[in-house]
């Protein structure tokens, strides 16, 4: 057992709402695992103390050895966790192009042209190098955002739902990108996600979170059939009720 | 892809510029040897934009690079007008370097408004400064230009070619970074400075960066100027200068290193003439200029050209 990440006694109140308590999780290397949970359950909340956007009332976030509490995003990034954003967060007026450009740019010191003609390639972006970001599909969007995230070849990729906003038809296709973009490369990937079709074929361990805390915690066929989970996170029940 | 036309644009600007030193009357020598100073403020006016930030108060470091420059001919008696230009943008750099590590933490009327209380500060300082000439100020004269000689009668013609040679150097040096990685990041800090920061890179370190830049520019503009005019007052750190510059800034957009210049010298020229035909209402012709500006071309005068260019 060698966890990249860790969170130890990691509470967050907003006023009465209580959206991380006392939560206790780890995360391996490499692996690929989903958090889950209605809106409000503090799974982004959850992403935003990881990256130092939040910054926890109490307990400990710690990323291959390094404490993150307390550190902007700007450190965390450095020491090698990026993400992606529910909604894509690009540099509107920019290109497809310019935005990775400014991405290459702060990641790597020199060959920025090639790494970034790259990079469109790997994600299929070339056709929409020359648009403005602000133009895009919402699904060109989300794998720009993706992409951006990934330039500085980060060690855990943060992504907050990556598919949200995209045509059925085109989120399996971006899904398989990204996850063909960090194969074999050692990146830890932990992705919020609302659809259980992407959860179900894509994390390798699944995390349910209900009002702050976790109510399941494990394999993605197990977490998806236990019973507090079908009944808050999914809505089987409630749905059948009404 | 377009092919950026910049610096061909700026080697034959400055060879026109440079062509009129000897043909153009006096007058217009002098008109476009402000406007040359004037637009160099606004290059750095246009740095900062480019970030996202509008300063209303470039004034302060207009006055200082031009105080700087006086003083060292006046109480130095160094009437070197090359000494006069560095300590002008020496002296503006070192402040803005000061005043940006607490400024380059704001943005938007907080940036704007902290930045035109430090303009009037300094010329609240100039006003009750009867050994700077209170109000009325002092005059300057250079004697030499890096060691050679001014002679009378030419020396106006020669520090204006010297002068077109010196800022186009410097437009050239900011079109390259602009073009820059750098350039790029100022651009996309406009945009979303959290995306900057959660790539790593530092927004405070760039605004900071930028804005000591706007203070060196702003600085050697004032020296330029005070050197174009041969005197010094007061109302060169006042908020109305700070407006102007903000006002040429937008007349010729940000599009390009050449707009600040063209703007200012249709701004100088536009100034010039309203005050011969129509002294009263001038401010009024500014002011309507500005308005079909804003309601028709948005992007400033530079969009012209670059709708030419597309056509």
């Amino acid at each position: 057992m060698n966890p990249i990440l860790v969170a130890q006694g990691v509470q967050k109140s907003f006023g009465a709402v209580s959206a991380a308590s006392d939560l206790n999780l780890s995360f391996e290397r490499d692996s690929v695992a989903s958090l889950i949970g209605a809106n409000g359950a503090g799974k982004t909340t959850f992403l935003n103390m990881v990256t130092g956007y939040l910054r926890p009332d109490a307990g400990r976030i710690s990323f291959d050895g390094q404490e993150l509490v307390g550190l902007d995003p700007r450190r965390i990034t450095r020491l090698g966790v990026s993400r992606s954003f529910q909604i894509p967060q690009l540099f509107h007026s920019a290109s497809v192009r310019e935005n990775l450009l400014v991405a290459e740019g702060i990641a790597v010191a020199d060959r920025v042209e090639e790494a970034t003609d790259a990079v469109l390639e790997r994600f299929g972006l070339e056709r929409y190098a020359a648009q403005a970001a602000g133009l895009l599909p919402e699904g060109v969007r989300k794998l720009l955002d993706v992409a951006m995230a990934l330039v500085a070849k980060p060690k855990m990729l943060l992504l907050d739902e990556p598919t949200s906003g995209v045509a059925a038809a085109e989120k399996f296709g971006i899904m398989d990108l990204v996850m063909g973009a960090v194969r074999g490369q050692g990146v830890t990937v932990l992705f919020v996600e609302h659809d259980m079709e992407i959860v179900s074929r894509y994390a390798g361990r699944v995390v349910a979170f209900y009002d702050g805390r976790v109510i399941a915690d494990g394999a993605p066929g197990k977490v998806l059939d236990d019973a507090e989970v079908r009944r808050y996170v999914i809505g089987e029940e409630s749905h059948a009720a009404a | 892809m377009s092919r950026d036309r910049t610096v061909p644009a700026l080697a034959i600007a400055c060879a026109a510029l440079l062509a009129a030193a000897p043909l153009a009357p006096q007058w217009l020598v002098f008109l476009l040897a402000l406007a040359l100073a004037k637009g160099l403020v606004v290059l750095g006016l246009v740095l900062l934009m480019r970030t996202g930030l509008v300063s209303f108060g470039q004034g302060l470091y207009f006055g200082l690079g031009a105080y700087a420059a006086a003083l060292l001919a006046h109480r130095a008696g160094l009437a070197d007008a090359a000494l006069m230009i560095l300590a002008g943008t020496a002296g503006a750099a070192a402040l803005a370097a000061i005043l940006g590590l607490l400024l380059a933490r704001y943005r938007e009327i907080f940036f704007a408004m902290l930045s035109l209380a430090f303009s009037m500060i300094l010329y609240g300082a100039l006003v009750k400064s009867s050994t700077l000439g209170s109000t009325d100020g002092f005059n300057l004269h250079a004697k030499s230009f890096a060691g050679v000689a001014l002679v009378s009668g030419t020396e106006r013609r020669l520090f204006y070619a010297v002068s077109v040679v010196l800022v186009f150097g410097v437009a050239w040096l900011v079109h390259r970074y602009l073009a820059s990685h750098w350039g790029r990041l100022s651009a996309a800090i406009r945009d979303n400075e959290l995306r900057v920061e959660y790539l790593g890179a530092s927004v405070y370190r760039v605004v900071y960066l930028n804005y000591v830049a706007a203070g060196a520019l702003a600085g050697m503009g004032g020296a330029f100027a005070a050197l174009a005019v041969g005197h010094v007052d007061p109302e060169t750190a006042y908020w109305t200068t700070s407006g102007e510059f903000v006002f040429i800034a937008i007349l010729g957009g940000t599009g390009n290193v050449l707009a600040p210049f063209l703007s200012a010298a249709v701004f100088e020229g536009l100034r010039t003439v309203a005050n011969q035909y129509a002294p009263n209402v001038w401010q009024m012709s500014l002011g309507i200029a500005m308005l079909a500006i804003i309601m028709f071309l948005p992007g400033g005068l530079w969009t012209l050209l670059q709708r030419k260019k597309a056509a």
